[in-house]
């Protein structure tokens, strides 16, 4: 193949991922003076993003004052267990209000509280109301907001394009190669860095809020270019997916409906959750239905009801009840807001989860119980970076967003995850900005690495006779589900990793019918192969920590371990092109942060409220 | 109960296409959406069609379903008779590229040729302060997902193609948003008239019948824009002295 003869886009920063954190990035490069690109497998405006429903956190303190940056990173470590790295979770929270702030400068207009200030949620984990949102549509006004903005800003969007693989010019960067997906052409994008905002890998398990966009891409293309995978036995089951009908099994309910009231309910019409709260969460969380109804009726000493506890509870906590056989019809959870508030409130506050029930379901929110069972929801590893910069071990990578480890430790808060793209996004795009302005001579692509990637892609089409992609998913889908579930155990993981070995020979002779042009089928054969990748690394991240922490159950490993706290397992490919598995030391968090994590919540307020003084 | 049930779906490309006969079991609960994927598994691999969120939040997946613009994944198929053979086609209004796969580039470039939002400067404690009754309407605006089925409905665009002299009614709610939002500063009413095409709308309505976000497309948006139109070029005092008093949302 005469590489010569394919068309070349030359950038300073390439960007992969127009969600969020990649949109971020790109305005940031673009503001920075960078000639950027930004290449999504989607249309522009509809990556995972838009479909965010519940809000953002920001400590902005518009709906109760006591907020502040301190309270957000309290709540974020202890949510995360303590794992997140130190450094992101105080970015996250120090920057998180004033990135709100600027997607309202760039057009976004959030629910406004009584003195037309934004307005602000509750959600699980947060101390106080902290989400800033639309309705239940926040992913889709942040979208369209950095969207509309973006477009003016000069970068260039190649859109429905997938890229296949990175591109090296020695140890650095060199550019990455793509494939335009309504016509099956491939093209190569030269440049100096590249940032990866390519979200999660839902689409591994069977029971999923993901779109078929989130096969891991990201994280394969990271790690088969020497990038280290940290943190990815931390996948987040959303306690709240729809269950029934089949067909909709895993679609999100917002984390909004408890939120705004909703509570979890038995077939035996208990309240299960107050059975449920964990050690550390118990002296902040309503421990009856009494103190839990003062909460909802706006009394600010009441503390928060135990559905609001952090997800990984709330979902083993689910998973409890069904398999001690409360569960409901369809083997879920009644979740109810019809009993807690009116019909009206319920249609403004909650519009999207109304219609997606009405219609899906056939059943009406705001009269009847909805049905609940968890869902793969998020990853919290990722693609290990530098907190300040967002680079990863591979000079020229960067990445932010979902695809990247970190910031949210062993379990993400709801709302964490939408400021933490717009904060990250716009760090790795100062990131990427300052390495490209710091090198010297810019890298060259190789054609070597050009043919190689297209080969592969193209062999998936021109073999003779094969495996059916879909069919092969399907399989990988069930392995996950089974095997590296909600809760695992050493014999189950083990039986995961040999059937993902079957899985990865079967691969090697998977056939896609038809030609290049817009085929789906061979588009999903592409990304099973990133998918097989993701799921290795989680199964067997999985089975190296043994410890229950976070949203990572051992039933085998019960409890946390504080020798587990110390360390991160960390993938890699090794030497050999087998996967590397390790466990990385911790470095020590600066005591500072240490004493605000580890604070009783008042006597952290305390100190608040004197440093305001002063 | 699992029944085989008939579909038409079109396939084809930019050149030639037909309407292929498919069958498959539907399960309680599916829509039409899931019958596609579910014919693609089993004997259409490399059929065409867009999705996403499969809970119309995204706007991917609008197709022509028995000739009504609609979205794919919410779209239940116990909305139709157990006879009834579920016909499946491509957006007419834009270019085909494969099967149920259209190029809708040219509302990206509508979109791009409308001026920014421009917002006054903030207030001095560093927040902007909005009510959200002053918000309500721009917020209906900006619940739109983009489906373009609106604009594929548009029968200015669908039948009379006339795409350089009117944005769709998509963009126009856009518009109204933008005009309507309480901070921003710009003024389109000249170019709402002279380029985006106002005067192409004769408030037929058919895109507020298929909006699946429904959003008043044209009682809330157009027709108030159209209003200011008329107002600016037929009643230039009351337009003064709007400007005069800065009072540029006080008529919204
Ligand atoms: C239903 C739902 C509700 C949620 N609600 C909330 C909420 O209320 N609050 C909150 O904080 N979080 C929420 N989350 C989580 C949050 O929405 C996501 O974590 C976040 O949007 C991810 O953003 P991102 O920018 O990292 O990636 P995404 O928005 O997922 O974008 C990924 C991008 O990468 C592109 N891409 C991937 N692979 C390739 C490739 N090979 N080539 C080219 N492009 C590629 C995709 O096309 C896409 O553009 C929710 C998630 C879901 C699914
Ligand atoms: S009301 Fe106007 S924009 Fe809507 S379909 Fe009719 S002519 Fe088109
Ligand atoms: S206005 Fe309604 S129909 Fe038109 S694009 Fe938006 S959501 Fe779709
Ligand atoms: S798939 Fe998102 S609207 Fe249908």
């Amino acid at each position: 193949m005469n590489i010569s003869e394919l068309k070349t886009y030359e950038h300073d920063v390439i960007v992969v991922g127009a969600g969020g954190a990649g949109l971020r990035a790109a305005i940031e490069c673009s503001a920075q003076g960078m000639n950027t690109g930004l290449v999504c497998k989607s249309l522009l405006g509809k990556a995972h993003t838009v479909m965010a429903e519940g809000g953002m956190a920001a400590a902005l303190g518009n709906v109760d004052h006591r907020d502040h940056w301190k309270v957000h990173f309290r709540d974020t470590m202890r949510g995360g267990k303590f794992l997140n790295v130190w450094r992101m979770a105080e970015l996250h929270a120090k920057q998180a209000p004033e990135r709100v702030r600027e997607l309202e400068e760039w057009g976004a207009v959030f629910d406004r509280t009584k003195d037309g200030l934004i307005n602000q949620r509750n959600f699980g984990g947060h101390r106080y109301p902290r989400l800033a949102h639309v309705g239940d549509r926040t992913g889709l006004e942040m979208i369209r907001t950095l969207q509309d903005y973006g477009i003016h800003q000069g970068f260039e969007v190649y859109m429905e394009y997938s890229a296949l693989d990175l591109l090296k010019d020695g140890d650095r960067i060199a550019g990455l190669v793509a494939m335009v997906r309504d016509t099956g052409e491939f093209v190569v994008f030269k440049a100096k860095a590249v940032i990866f905002a390519t979200g999660g890998a839902g689409k591994a398990w069977k029971v999923t809020s993901n779109s078929w966009e989130y096969t891991g891409d990201g994280y394969a293309m990271a790690y088969q270019a020497g990038a280290e995978l940290m943190d990815l036995e931390f996948t987040q089951f959303h306690p709240t997916g729809m269950v029934w009908p089949p067909s909709v099994a895993g679609i999100l309910v917002t984390e909004g409906v408890r939120g705004e009231g909703g509570i979890l309910v038995n077939s035996e019409g208990i309240r299960f959750m107050f059975d449920n709260i964990p050690q550390r969460f118990a002296s902040e969380t309503a421990p009856n239905e009494e103190e839990a109804n003062r909460w909802l009726a706006g009394d600010k000493n009441a503390r928060r009801p135990a559905e609001l506890l952090t997800r990984d509870v709330v979902a083993r906590a689910i998973l409890k009840e069904v398999k001690e056989g409360r569960g409901s019809p369809h083997g879920g959870a009644f979740l109810d807001i019809a009993n807690r508030r009116e019909a009206e409130y319920i249609k403004r506050k909650l519009p999207s989860m109304y219609h997606q029930f009405k219609v899906l379901a056939e059943l009406d929110i705001t009269k009847q119980p909805m049905e609940v069972g968890p869902t793969l929801h998020y990853f919290m590893g990722g693609i290990r970076v530098n907190a300040d910069s967002q680079m990863t071990n591979v000079p020229g990578l960067f990445a932010c967003g979902e695809c990247s480890a970190g910031m949210h430790g062993a379990n993400r808060l709801g709302g964490n995850s939408l400021s933490d793209l717009l904060v990250f996004g716009k760090l790795a795009g100062t990131g990427a900005t300052d390495y490209c302005r710091s090198l010297g001579q810019a890298p060259q692509v190789d054609a070597q690495q050009v043919t190689q990637i297209i080969r592969s892609a193209t062999d998936i089409l021109n073999r003779e006779s094969g495996e059916n992609p879909y069919l092969i998913h399907d399989d990988l889908r069930e392995t996950m589900q089974d095997k590296v579930g909600i809760v695992r155990t050493d014999e189950d993981l083990k039986q995961g990793i040999d059937q993902l070995e079957v899985l990865k020979q079967r691969y090697q002779k998977v056939k896609a019918e038809g030609t290049s042009q817009y085929n789906p089928g061979w588009h999903e054969a592409l990304s099973m192969r990133n998918l097989l990748i993701t799921s290795e690394a989680v199964a067997k991240a999985a089975l190296l920590r043994t410890e229950s922490r976070g949203a990572h159950t051992r039933l085998d490993h019960e409890g946390e371990s504080d020798q587990w706290l110390q360390v991160n397992v960390v993938i890699k490919k090794g030497a050999d092109g087998s996967m590397d598995v390790q466990k990385v030391p911790r470095p020590q968090p600066p005591q500072e942060l240490q004493q605000v994590a580890n604070a009783e919540l008042e006597d952290l307020e305390t100190a608040i409220a004197a440093e305001a003084k002063t | 109960m699992a029944k085989l049930r008939n579909f038409k779906i079109w396939r084809g490309d930019s050149d030639s296409g037909d309407l292929v006969n498919y069958q498959t079991e539907i399960d309680e609960g599916m829509v039409v959406l899931d019958a596609i994927h579910r014919i693609q598994v089993e004997s259409a691999q490399d059929m065409a069609v867009r999705w996403n969120c499969k809970a119309g939040k995204c706007g991917s997946c609008s197709i022509e379903i028995n000739g009504v613009p609609k979205l794919a994944c919410m779209t239940r198929m116990n909305d139709y008779g157990e006879e009834e053979t579920i016909s499946c086609r491509p957006m007419k209004s834009f270019p085909v590229l494969k099967d149920l796969v259209t190029d809708v580039s040219w509302n990206y470039r509508q979109n791009q040729r409308i001026e920014p939002f421009k917002p006054r400067p903030r207030e001095q404690d560093g927040n902007h302060r909005m009510m959200q009754e002053d918000v309500d309407r721009v917020q209906e605006f900006r619940k739109c997902i983009e489906c373009y089925l609106c604009q594929n409905t548009c029968h200015v665009l669908r039948d009379h193609q006339k795409n350089d002299e009117f944005v769709g009614p998509r963009f126009m709610i856009r518009l109204a948003s933008l005009e309507m939002h309480p901070l921003d500063t710009a003024d389109r009413i000249p170019k709402i008239r002279e380029e985006y095409g106002s005067g192409m709308c004769n408030i037929t309505k058919c895109c507020t019948v298929v909006c699946p976000e429904h959003i008043e497309i044209t009682d809330n948006g157009i027709i108030p824009l159209k209003e200011r139109v008329v107002d600016r070029y037929y009643d230039p005092i009351l337009w003064l002295k709007r400007k005069l008093f800065g009072k540029k949302d006080q008529s919204k």
